[in-house]
Order: structure tokens, then sequence, then C-alpha cells
């Protein structure tokens, strides 16, 4: 139906392009001078009658299963509160047809009020949008004339349109806020702050999958035992670490030979190579750590005597280094290009080799920038989820053995949500949490980042 | 230390450095040697699958059927007795209870296939033929050599009966290995020699349209406001540190942002590719709006001035020459943008396509999964059988990618202007 309308409002719209244009043709043709092409008209009238068109069909869409919804609910005055939601459920599912359960009275009533309901918000919904077009059209047609120039105002609707799409970006980030604080705040309802963030034990799955309101005293203290996230921020940071080990030497060695040794051939060679690290997907990356590095790495522990878990915060962390290798090569890359030469010929005229030209000058002078690309490696290796989730443990486990398995914040979050969640348990919540924590923790890395680089680059221009 | 020393020194020192450089640079591409090579040793064995040539009699009488049955009376047939009779054939048992065994050996669609084939071939009814039925996971792994044959039998998926089969079958020339058209055309299954890609590769398909509709066209609008129109005040900075820090952020919030909104606050189905698309189109648009926006500051002011020279309004400068001439570079920023949301898993597991989908999905809104969550699906199950079809799936994905950075890449190259 939603597509018969849409298709109906753009092929209107379309039509009426031409019908602005032959108008506006016409007054030329009477020797009087419009202020703009013919097209513009076109644009005008088209733009005109399809716009408010569109924003009432959108805006009637989105919030026609609400409208619905309450009202079906408040016509099931019979029906117990806590189960209003399965019986709306129940209603639809028999409205198509695909209802397997036992079907009482109360589900026959609220199906014929709920077809009849959509039945009327359909039809009214049809005639709005074709009461706009009609008089949205009619408007604009008449207001084709010598007095307006469509040019400046066809241009003023598009910058509008231009403006709107530029605050998505806003949008996106409130609408990320929102949905993380709005979940974590029944968290926090619940579960104390302080025991979230201080708290030493994380095992959700010990915590009661029901509505927040109907939890005991008792069960709420057993609750805030479980809730401590201490060992998944001691186990995000530590493969985090192990990450950096891995990607900070190796990415900085390669950015600085890239950058100052290798010729532009083994440049446009290698260059790419290192990028591909970049482009392979996580979840590869997870795949190859669990099936293959895990079992590697327990094989020589066997060989050495040790015990190595197969799911090692040591291969998680490995591989996830790799993996970030090509953001410290090529952001160190840049920042020790943009050092400029006659720093280096100054070190050189004094007699310093390359090598010592390299540690002594270039670095110190783009250490800034490699600082805030190190910094923004960490944030990678902070938000990363796949290769965690399919290589490092998922049980919470306060270690510093990098042959241990230890879990991530993220890895927690998938755990949590991944298959059907109840809404209302403090379970599904804490992922929205963690998530909050995770949202904030790279935002502050990205923002110190970002001063570090920002100042570093006022100092050579 | 005299001075030679000390030069030598120094020279030494000089060396080491640039070994640790070219070190790290082996290391780095070894790397990806490695990867590549592990992936594509394991995946390549499942573009082909191992069959069994059955006899099957398609006897008239025992179907029931009169002059040329119609294709739903065909499809309509009970062929079970039929099929485990032919089954039962291909090896001489006497023990009943040991028939099992042998059944075991072909995958459990067996009747399916065979129905298809008939059919396929309705003049085969009274008649005989030869058809290719799908052998077992089990049998199919040890036929492709990775079961190892000398482990004591209890330790052995293959029991040595069933081995003993095989062995006569393969002297025999039953046992033969064809192309795997099921990987690419069925949905998931638990039998991993069933299993393909075929749902997956839908669902990823309709997830990076909808990404594409939406975010190219939102993202070079927002990229044209913010280069060309936008006026320097604090609203037009708070879009840009917007822009910048979305960038980065985790892909995983993403994916609370769809459960909490897409799916919590405005009901779109769960598991569906409508959805994916959306929480996909939000990540990545932030991460195409940057190099739109590079490509539009790179097109030269004199372009600008000369359009509005001649009284062209600004509007028109813009879009009659500014983003024709900005377009190679925001093509390929696009591409890889939807390059990166296609290889994206992570927010794709919170909104629910992690589910276990048969069917093919037609439509952007029936429930699917996508091929990354097919690999991360694939590779927790235990069956030998998964881990070469999840290399398998690594294999195709990798493939889409290295294809569509290729496009980037020669966009940017054949078409972009150098100025100056």
């Amino acid at each position: 139906m939603n597509f018969y309308i849409l298709s109906l409002i753009l092929l209107i719209s379309f039509f009426l392009f031409f019908i602005g244009k032959i108008k506006a043709v016409s007054i030329v043709k009477k020797n009087t001078k419009l202020s703009a092409l013919p097209n513009y008209y076109g644009y005008y009238i088209a733009l005109w009658c399809a716009l408010p068109a569109l924003i009432i069909f959108c805006v009637w869409t989105l919030f026609e299963p609400l409208i619905v919804k309450t009202l079906v609910v408040k016509n099931l005055s019979s029906v117990d509160e806590n189960a209003l939601s399965l019986v709306f459920e129940q209603i639809i599912s028999f409205t198509k047809g695909n209802f397997t359960g036992e079907v009482d009275e109360t589900i026959k009533i609220g199906s014929v009020y709920y077809l009849k309901l959509i039945q009327l918000f359909e039809s009214s919904k049809i005639v709005l949008v074709s009461s706009i077009l009609i008089v949205c059209s009619v408007f604009a047609y008449n207001k084709i004339s010598t007095k307006i120039n469509a040019r400046d105002q066809v241009e003023k609707i598009l910058q509008g349109v231009l403006f709107l799409s530029s605050l998505i970006a806003i949008l996106t980030t409130i609408g990320i806020i929102l949905s993380l604080l709005f979940e974590s705040i029944k968290f926090f309802s619940v579960i104390n702050i302080s025991d979230f963030l201080f708290g030493t034990g994380w095992s959700p799955q010990k915590a009661f999958v029901r509505d927040a309101s109907t939890i005991t005293p008792e069960e709420l203290e057993k609750m805030a035992e479980a809730f401590g996230s201490v060992p998944l921020f001691a186990g995000t940071g530590f493969i985090a670490l192990i990450a950096m080990i891995v990607a900070a030497p190796i990415g900085l060695f390669s950015g600085i030979f890239l950058a100052e040794y290798a010729s532009s051939k083994t440049r446009k060679f290698t260059k790419p190579i290192i990028e591909i690290l970049a482009g392979i997907p996580t979840v590869v990356y997870g795949f190859f750590a669990a099936i293959t590095v895990g079992p590697f790495f327990r094989e020589i522990g066997t060989n050495f005597g040790l015990d190595v878990s197969s799911e090692s915060a040591l291969a998680a962390g490995v591989i996830m280094g790799i993996m970030i290798i090509p953001y410290v090569s090529s952001l160190s890359d840049d920042v020790i290009n943009a050092v400029p030469q006659s720093l280096r010929e100054g070190s050189y005229a004094v007699g310093a080799t390359k090598s010592e030209t390299i540690k002594k000058v270039v670095i110190p002078a783009a250490l800034p920038g490699i600082i805030g690309s190190l910094l923004l490696a960490v944030s990678r290796a902070i938000g990363e989820t796949m290769i965690v989730v399919m290589a490092a443990g998922l049980a919470a486990n306060l270690t510093i053995n990098p042959l241990e398995s230890t879990t991530t914040i993220t890895t927690q979050i998938v755990m949590i949500l991944i298959g059907d969640q109840e809404f209302n348990s403090p379970k599904t919540q804490s992922a929205f949490a963690l998530g909050l924590t995770l949202f904030f923790a790279t935002l502050i890395l990205n923002y110190i980042a970002l001063r570090v680089v920002k100042k570093y680059r006022e100092k050579y221009d | 230390m005299t001075k030679e020393e000390r030069i030598k020194q120094r020279h030494k020192a000089e060396k080491r450095f640039r070994f640790y450089g070219i070190l790290s640079i082996s290391v780095a591409v070894l790397f990806v040697f490695i990867l590549v090579q592990n992936i594509f040793s394991k995946g390549s064995s499942a573009f082909y699958r191992t069959v069994i040539k059955t006899e099957v009699f398609f006897d008239k009488e025992l179907l029931e059927l009169g002059e040329n049955p119609s294709i739903q009376e065909l499809q309509s047939l009970d062929l079970f007795d039929l099929s485990v009779s032919s089954l039962l054939k291909i090896y001489p048992i006497d023990d009943p209870e040991k028939e099992n065994e042998l059944i075991q050996m072909f995958s459990p669609d067996y009747e399916f296939e065979i129905k298809k084939y008939l059919v396929k071939n309705p003049d085969l009814i009274g008649k005989s033929a030869i058809i290719n039925l799908t052998a077992s996971d089990d049998i199919d792994q040890l036929n492709k050599g990775n079961f190892p044959r000398d482990l004591p039998e209890d330790m052995r998926r293959v029991n040595n009966f069933q081995l003993e089969i095989f062995d006569t079958l393969v002297s025999s020339n039953k046992i033969d290995t064809i192309f795997n058209n099921y990987f690419f055309t069925n949905g998931d299954s638990r039998d991993p020699e069933l299993a393909g890609i075929g749902g997956s590769l839908m669902g990823s398909f309709f997830t990076i349209v909808i990404c594409l509709l939406l975010s190219f066209p939102i993202a070079i609008l927002a990229s044209i406001y913010l280069e060309e129109f936008a006026p320097k005040n604090k609203l037009t900075d708070l879009i840009e540190i917007n822009i910048n820090n979305l960038a980065a952020v985790p892909s995983i919030v993403y994916g609370l942002l769809g459960l909490g909104i897409l799916l919590g606050f405005m009901e779109f189905p769960r598991s569906t590719p409508l959805v994916a698309g959306i929480t996909l189109s939000l990540m990545t648009l932030p991460r195409i709006i940057i190099p739109c926006r590079a490509s539009l500051k790179a097109v030269p002011p004199s372009i600008r001035e000369g359009a509005l020279a001649v009284g062209a309004s600004k509007f028109q400068t813009v879009f009659h020459h500014v983003v024709p001439l900005a377009m190679p570079g925001t093509l390929s920023g696009t591409i890889i943008g939807l390059a990166q949301a296609l290889g994206e898993t992570a927010p794709l597991i919170l909104i629910g396509m992690v589910a276990f989908v048969v069917d093919v999905p037609t439509s952007p809104v029936d429930p699917s999964a996508s091929l990354p969550v097919q690999v991360y699906l694939w590779s927790e199950s235990a069956e030998r059988g998964f881990v070469e079809k999840t290399s398998a799936t690594i294999m195709m994905l990798l493939i889409f990618l290295i294809v569509m950075n290729f496009i980037a890449v020669y966009l940017r190259q054949k078409f972009e202007r150098k100025w100056n």
C-alpha cells in the first residue's frame, strides 16, 4: 500500500513538472519576461506538491502502528495489564492468519477492531495525502507568474534539503546517546552506579530475567554483585595492551621505513598490501584467531609445559594487534612525511646518520602525531568486537596472565544481546550501560588524539 | 674507543635500524599471505561435493501412477520406500541392523533429490536411472582427505563398516566429486553438506542496496552543504565535530542504536535486511561524507568563479560544475564505505540477524543472515564440514571486497582530474 502511495506522489510531481513548465513557456510566449528559466517553474510546482505530501506520508506511516496499538490496547479492558502486549501480538498474528493457539473471544473482538482501525487509518491516509497533493499543486500553479523568481524559490527549498541531510549526523549522535541513556538509566535505577563501575564480579546470567519492579531486596543485593564491570574493563584494557605491544613497534617501524627508507617503487607495492590488513573484515580475523592461532599457541604452550587456554587473551590480542598495524603505520607515515625536510638536512649537515636523524630529530618532531595515531589505534582496539567474541573467552576472569582467557566489554554486549532479549530485565539493560561506557571511552580517546594531532600541526604551518 | 670504532658502531646501528623496518614490513606482508593462504587452502574444497552414484528404479506399479502424470502429481509422490530400497542396493547387507549405517552415508535429503530428478525427467517412470546423490558430511570429508583413516574406530566419525562400504564404492567408481551448486543456492542448514550461502548472499545484497540508497544521496547532499553552502557558525562546527566523532564510534554502538531505536522503539521487523541496511547506512554515512568532502574540496575555486562569472547561480555552479568534477572521488569513497559495511558483523548480530534461516529471502523484510554473520554462525559449529564452508564463505566475501576496492581505485585513477 505504502509503495503505491509513494509512487503516486512521485508520479504526480513528475507530471506536475511538465505542467509548470508549459505554463511558464506560455507566459514567455506572450512576450512577457520571466525571471527564471521555464524548467525552474516546473521544479517549483513539483517540489511544492511532493515535499508536503512526502512529509505527511512519512510522519503518518511512522506513527500509525503506535497509535493503532494504543487504541487497540485501550479497547482490551478485560485483559490483565501484564498480558496486554502479548495479547496484542496474538491479535496481529491472528489477523495475518498465522496464529496457532486457541482463539478466544478477546482476540476475535480485538482483531475485528484492529482491522477496522487499520482500514480507517489507511483510507484516511490516502485521502489526506491526495488532498494535500491537490491543494498544494493548485496553490503553486496559481503562483506561477511574472511576479515570482522560481529559481530563487527552488534553490531556497533545496538548500533546506541540503541542510536537513547534514543534520542527520547530529541526529545520529542524539539517537546513539538517547538509546544508550534510556536503557542505562533504567539499569542504574536498579543497580548502583558504583556497584557497576567498581564491583569485581561479572555474571549477568545470575540476574533474574523479569521485570525490574518485582525484584525483592535480597535478590537485588545478589544482583548488585553480578554486575561489577571491573573484570570487563581489565580484560578490555589487557587485550588492547597486548594488541598495542604487537601493533606499536611493527606499525611504527613500518611507517618509518615507508616514509624514510623505502624507494617509491617499494612504497607503491607494500603500502597497499599493509592497508589490506585494515580492509579485511574483522570476522575473518576472528575466525583465523579461533581456528588457527588459538590452537597453535596452545600447542606451542604444551610443548613448553605451559597450560594455554584455547581462548587465550594472547591469541585475541596478537591478532587484534595485526589488524591495527595499518592504522598505526599509515598515520605515522603521514606525520613523518609532514616533518619539514629542512630539519633532516640540518641534522645531516652536522654529520648524523640517517637512523640518528630519525631517532633524534624526526621522531621528536613528529611525536605528537605519533602519539595521536597510537591513541586512535587504542580506541580501535577497545571497540573491536568480532575478534574477541570469537577468540577470547566468555567468562569474566580478573587476571594478568595472557595465557588464560579473559572477556571484554564488547564480547559481553554481544553475548547478552544475541538471540531474543527481554527488554525489561536488568541483564539486557546492562548491555546498554556497557555500550555507554564504551562510547564515552572511545569518544574521550579520539578527542585527546585529535587534540594532540591538531596541536602538532600548528607548530610547523 | 677510537674514532673508527665509533663510526663502525654507528653504521652498525644504522643497519640494525633499517633491518627493523624491513622486518616489521615483512611481518605485516607475510601475515597477509599466511591468512589468505590459510583461508584458501581450507575453503577451496567446499566448492565441490562428494556424490554417490546410485541406481534408482522408478517402478510404475509401486508409484501407482497413471499415464502422463502431471508435475503436481509427481511432486506429491511419496518416494521414501523406493529411495531407501535403492540406497540399500548399492551394497549387500545381511544384518538389517546395519542398514541404518549405510543410509547414514547419504545426506538426509536423498528422497528430495530423487524426486527432483524425477520431476525433471518424467519419462523415466518405469525405467531406472543412475542419480548422483549427495553423500553425508562425514563421507564427504573422508573423500576429501580431511579425516585421518588410521585412528582407532571409536575416535573416527566413520566406523569400520562404513569405511569398508566406502572403499568398495570407490573401487567400483561409484564415488564422484562434482561442482557444489548447493553452496551457492541453498540457505543455511544443520547438515554441512546441504548448507549454502544463497540466503546470506541475498541478505547481504539487500542490506548493501538499502545502505547505498540511504547513505549515498544523504552523504553527497550533506557534504555539498558543508563544503559549499554552510555559513561559518556554531551549528556548522557542531555538525563537523559530530561527523568526525561518528566515524570513530565502534560499530557495535551502532548495533545498540539499531536495537534500541529501530527495533525497540519503532518496532521494525527483527532480523531483516531493512533494519540492517538502515543501521549500516547510519554507520557508513560519516565514513562516506569525509572522502566526499575531500573530493569537493579538491575542485579548484577557478571552476566556481568561472561559472559564477557567466551568471550561474550558486546552485547551478555547484550542481552543474563542481559535483560532476568531484564525482569520481565521491563514488570511490562511497564504494569503499560500502565495502566496509559489507564486512561488518557486530551490529548485525545485535539486531538479530543471527537467526537460523533456511529459506532464501526474497525481499528486504524477510528474515535473513548476511555473509559475515554466516561466517560467525558457522564458525561456532563443531562439524568439520562447516570449517570448510566458513572458509569458502570468507573467500567469497574477500573476493567481493577486492572487486569493490578495485573498482574504487580504478574510478579514481581513470576519471579523477588532476589540477595544477
